[in-house]
């Protein structure tokens, strides 16, 4: 009964919290609508990279060449086939693309563990950087490639400004695949798939021997974690309407990581609120000082040696003090 | 049901199983016993595919196993429990249990459903902790259990996976005397000699006489001694090897 009425309780959140979603855009300016659109692309981005770190225990520092892989894969069929740029052919697009690239690098990478891992998924995201700088005339160089305002379902949005878009039809789309995707990685977490990889990660021995064939499960969370990466990529593209070579580069990629432990990684939704605070985080810190690589310094000093369960596990801390002196509880 | 043929296995220069042969039949419970680096891990090692022969066969179910993966192994039907225990200690008793089951069945790539929807799975892990006396630490981490429960929850995974032959290393080592029979009496009355067998590396040799039918003597890589328990053990020169006594 008490589970139940646990569940009830976290349902009702839940339908509350996505309520307040849809309301957003009447409450809060336009430029900060914008700027948490990008922070929802991170959460997805945010969401797949820690099915690699907390359920399969692999720390990508390359997961920037996912979502680099995504956002190019719309802008380079928008400058390569006009035709074919449409959303609903371009999300796919970005998501087969990414997760075709992730199968290759995966079928590499999941070999080897912790840091031997960590390098390689390094190495291979600065490969497809220096790609993106070198293959100038393919893919536009440094200069990156401009990303229009794609129709939907045969609606083009014409003479509609970047900001309008994105103010209005593009919010609720972009809620609903942060939706879709949260659903879905929530069940892959607690399928019999996410407690085989949770057994790779915790007894690589072990699983091998009841009979879970361990490079090959550690192969699909990549390829599912890319493809997360590659969807957010694309996602993210229409919000800023232009993907440059710096979306594969290692510093990008640090930057996954640093928002998945702001947010906490041992909990599931740490990386979706760590991307959404990181995103506010560094542009008033950008905004606020030059020395605002200082304060993204000793905020992560901070989180590691202060809150190493994130803002999310301080906050399950904090909540579960409140209730522990709550008055009713005497 | 098991014949192994001239197995050999060589760790560098050092050879830790040196040409070892033998059966088991459905319905017996072998144990092996040996001085320490005598090769008994080893031996197991290569039964359950955990690592791979120089030389040798193994036949399991009449089939060439030899080459097989531990994933195929299991599917046939060989299961083992380790020396040091090896659980999953960020899973509950009741998931390190039910991976196994879902793993023997098929399911364990199913990604659209949580794990507590699968009814039938959860009901036969859950029933596979009665059998063993864990029920009532389902939901604990591996952490909380004493060294005793640790060691019967690496065998209950073993015997989870639906297994024909159950490899037990030292099932009982690390464990307070007391508990230790109370350990065997679970495994025992758990296999069932219509259509399992089990070999079992032991060091008590109160084990070895009471529950098992069969003794292979392991020394240096080499098998001296193979039969019943007591008899085995009244050969001087297994006592010598085994005891340091009587040679």
């Amino acid at each position: 009964m008490a589970g139940l009425a646990t569940k009830r309780k976290k349902t009702g959140a839940l339908v509350l919290l996505i309520i307040g979603f849809v309301l957003l855009p009447q409450v809060i300016p336009s430029y900060q609508l914008v700027l948490l659109e990008s922070g929802l692309c991170f959460a997805i981005l945010g969401l797949g990279f820690n099915l690699l770190l907390r359920y399969t225990g692999l720390l990508s520092f390359g997961h920037g060449a996912y979502f680099a892989a995504g956002a190019y894969a719309v802008g380079m069929i928008g400058r390569y086939a006009p035709e074919l740029y449409r959303m609903e052919v371009l999300i796919p697009a970005a998501i087969v693309f990414s997760a075709i690239l992730a199968a290759i690098f995966g079928f590499v990478c999941v070999r080897h563990t912790r840091i031997f891992f960590s390098i390689l998924t390094l190495a291979l995201s600065m490969l497809v950087f220096a790609t993106l700088v070198k293959l100038y005339y393919v893919t536009g160089g440094s200069d990156g490639i401009r990303v229009g305002i794609p129709p939907v379902l045969g609606h083009a949005f014409k003479g509609m400004r970047r900001p309008q878009f994105l103010e209005g039809f593009y919010y609720y789309f972009l809620l609903g695949w942060v939706i879709v995707s949260v659903a879905f990685m929530y069940l892959l977490v607690r399928s019999p798939f996410g407690k085989a990889i949770q057994a790779v990660r915790d007894n690589e021995i072990r699983a091998e021997m009841i009979g879970i064939r361990v490079k090959r499960f550690r192969w699909w969370a990549f390829l599912v974690s890319g493809a997360y990466a590659g969807l957010a990529g694309g996602l993210w593209s229409f919000v800023n309407g232009h993907v440059t070579p710096e979306l594969a580069h290692w510093v990008f990629s640090g930057e996954v990581v640093y928002m998945t432990l702001l947010g906490g990684f041992k909990s599931f939704a740490g990386p979706i609120v760590g991307a959404i605070v990181f995103t506010f985080l560094k542009l008033y810190a950008v905004s606020g000082t030059e020395y605002w690589m200082l304060i993204i310094g000793i905020t992560l000093i901070g989180i590691v040696l202060l809150l190493p369960g994130g803002l999310v596990g301080g906050l399950v801390i904090l909540l579960e003090r409140a209730k522990a002196r709550a008055p009713w509880r005497s | 049901m098991l014949v192994v043929r001239n197995l050999v296995k060589d760790f560098g220069k050092m050879r830790a199983v040196n040409r070892v042969s033998f059966q088991i039949k459905e319905g017996e419970v072998v144990s092996l016993v040996g001085p320490n680096g005598a090769g008994k891990t080893t031996l197991v090692n290569l039964i359950s595919g955990h690592i791979m022969p120089d030389e040798g066969e193994i036949i399991f179910m009449e089939r060439n196993i030899t080459r097989f993966p531990p994933h195929k192994r299991i599917k046939m039907g060989i299961a083992r429990n380790f020396q040091i225990t090896q659980l999953f200690p960020e899973l509950t008793v009741l998931d390190n249990v039910r991976n196994c089951v879902f793993s023997i069945r098929g399911l364990i790539g199913q990604f659209f459903k949580p794990s507590d929807n699968y009814e039938e799975v959860t009901s036969r892990a859950r029933e596979i902790l009665r059998r063993f006396h864990l029920d009532h630490l389902e939901g604990e981490l591996p952490a909380n259990l004493s060294e005793g429960d640790k060691k019967v929850l690496d065998i209950a995974m073993a015997y989870a996976l639906e297994s024909r032959l159950l490899l037990l290393d030292e099932p009982t080592s690390g464990v307070a005397t007391s508990d230790k029979f109370k350990i065997m009496e679970t495994i025992v009355k758990a296999i069932d000699r219509s259509k399992m067998a089990a070999m079992i590396v032991e060091h008590d040799m109160d084990i070895v006489f009471d529950y098992t039918d069969r003794v292979l003597v392991l020394r240096e890589g080499t098998i001296m001694a193979d039969g019943v328990p007591r008899q085995v053990m009244e050969e001087p020169e297994v006592r010598a090897t085994l005891f340091g006594i009587g040679a």
